[in-house]
């Protein structure tokens, strides 16, 4: 069993929602991850708030947020259990982030720290 | 009351005590001594009674026998004197004959909790933690504990006996874990209540006030915890709460000839209304802090059923809930659960595929919620689940109730 992480990637972080939607869509997420415990796959995860994020550069530039000259920022992972990256990414199909447009979810396989990987 | 149930009755109530504050006065490693000084003084009880008479406060009564007893033990015993009374003198200045033997409430109280927290330490195994419990701090006879355990008293024997052998050999102080240490010790304290609770509500047993006392016992152990400040936290409340829902189904989920009544057949108007309104209190009374434990949710899961009637509201906070209780700590109970109340708020389209990722094929549980959620969408596959789950049930109990199910299949279908 090889374990994967499933990055939330969206694509404009800058869009607001209204707490109902926020509500929804934490449910929506809920029901998901609660779909993948249920099978014994989940190793954990978290969400990445926006607030208090900073941007690091060379020569000690610090910009405030990853909301600048970028526009994509990452919203939050969670590490799912599986036996190959085909049923790692029939989780990620799942991911309520999907539904909003220009979203994406990366699958990358963790490695084990075997000394092979 | 009766002498003839008198004796019993204080037996329940007073050994425990006697017991608990004898060990802590002697120590773990004497903890035999302090159960046969107990048991010797209700000896001395019924014999005496039975020719005497009642003596006007019986309780009264067994504290001053068990204390001179104890204070015999203390002068008599040579080896004794030398290693435990010697050192008891350095510390009160006293010598063996003025020993006090405190059989305050409080003390009383004190030295029961203390106990519990001895009882359940984390270096001996939790079956044994639960005997322990039940024998020392409930008063429960071997026989009882095997007959709980669905074992022999051989069994429950052995397994005291080692388990006081490594309380003995570990030197566990009776006393209060310290401050830093508390919620830690605490949480192996809730999980053997939890276990010895669960051994009531769901055991094989066909002993029914058996089962019932193991739920009460539970509870009342639970109780010392919350009325103690150092010890009253909000899982503890949490706990308390979770007790107090379950058991207000008792009455309404054994027919009169002892079969199980499901949750959806049961007659609400059963269900005990007073224990429902005190888990309501210990709810509230758990959530106070930030602290979320997994008797947090499960008190909140078991809350939503004390509502008989469906609802989206119900349902969607059901399943929110199971959802959180597995993120925190999986169960295939949980799973299982969880998927019949997704089927209560998404419909069983959504659950059936659900429910078979969860591939549980040695859990009788899993055919059987397939067998629920086929019913009626496809009733041959439906079947199919509950023969599969009657194949693997091990309990008559269990047994019982698919092939009711099963039977309603074949004269519906």
């Amino acid at each position: 069993m090889e374990e994967y992480i499933l990055i939330f990637r969206h694509e404009d972080g800058q869009k607001v929602a209204s707490p109902e939607q926020m509500e929804i869509w934490m449910k929506q997420t809920m029901d998901w991850i609660g779909s993948i415990t249920a099978q014994n796959k989940f190793s954990g995860g978290n969400g990445l708030p926006f607030d208090d994020s900073r941007v690091v550069k060379p020569n000690g530039v610090v910009t405030n947020g990853p909301f600048g000259d970028i526009k994509e920022t990452i919203g939050g992972y969670i590490i799912v259990k599986a036996d190959s990256v085909d049923e790692a990414v029939e989780f990620a199909k799942g991911c309520p982030v999907l539904q909003g447009e220009g979203n994406s979810v990366e699958v990358r396989k963790i490695a084990k720290g075997d000394g092979v990987h | 009351m009766e002498k003839q149930q008198l004796i019993p009755h204080l037996f329940r109530t007073e050994y425990r005590k006697i017991t608990s504050v004898l060990c802590k006065r002697f120590g773990i490693e004497h903890i035999e001594m302090a159960e046969d000084i107990a048991s010797d003084t209700f000896l001395l009880a019924v014999e005496v009674w039975s020719y005497k008479g009642l003596p006007e406060n019986p309780t009264a009564w067994l504290y001053a026998v068990a204390r001179n007893k104890a204070k015999n033990q203390l002068t008599r015993n040579a080896i004794f004197s030398e290693k435990i009374a010697g050192e008891l003198q350095l510390h009160s200045d006293r010598s063996v004959s003025e020993i006090e033997i405190d059989l305050s409430d409080e003390n009383i109280s004190d030295s029961q909790l203390q106990m519990l927290f001895a009882l359940c330490h984390p270096s001996i195994p939790v079956e044994a933690q639960i005997g322990l419990s039940l024998r020392i701090l409930c008063g429960f006879g071997i026989e009882e504990i095997a007959d709980a355990f669905l074992t022999n008293k051989a069994t429950i024997n052995k397994r005291l006996f080692r388990a006081k052998e490594k309380l003995r050999l570990e030197k566990i102080r009776i006393v209060f874990p310290d401050e830093i240490e508390i919620d830690k010790r605490l949480e192996t304290v809730l999980t053997t209540l939890y276990l010895l609770f669960n051994e009531g509500y769901y055991s094989e047993s066909q002993n029914e006030v058996l089962r019932n006392d193991l739920c009460l016992e539970a509870i009342r152990l639970a109780y010392l915890l919350h009325e103690n400040d150092k010890t009253n936290t909000p899982p503890v409340n949490a706990l308390l709460a979770l007790m107090c829902f379950h058991s207000s189904r008792f009455e309404a989920r054994k027919s009169n000839n002892g079969e199980v009544i499901l949750y959806d057949d049961q007659d609400e108007s059963l269900w005990n209304k007073e224990l429902i309104a005190k888990g309501m209190y210990f709810l509230s009374q758990a959530s106070k802090g930030k602290l979320l434990s997994k008797y947090h949710i499960e008190s909140s899961i078991a809350y939503w059923h004390t509502v008989k009637a469906d609802s989206e509201e119900k349902w969607g906070n059901i399943l929110q809930l199971y959802n959180q209780l597995l993120i925190l700590e999986y169960s295939p109970v949980a799973a299982l659960n969880r998927t019949y109340a997704l089927s209560k708020v998404k419909g069983k389209m959504t659950a059936i595929p659900e429910a078979e990722k969860i591939n549980l094929v040695n859990n009788h549980f899993y055919f059987m919620l397939l067998g629920t959620l086929y019913e009626n969408v496809d009733n041959e596959k439906a079947k199919m689940n509950l023969q599969s789950a009657l194949l693997l049930a091990k309990s008559d109990t269990d047994k019982q109730v698919i092939q009711k199910k099963l039977l309603k299949f074949e004269q519906v279908f």
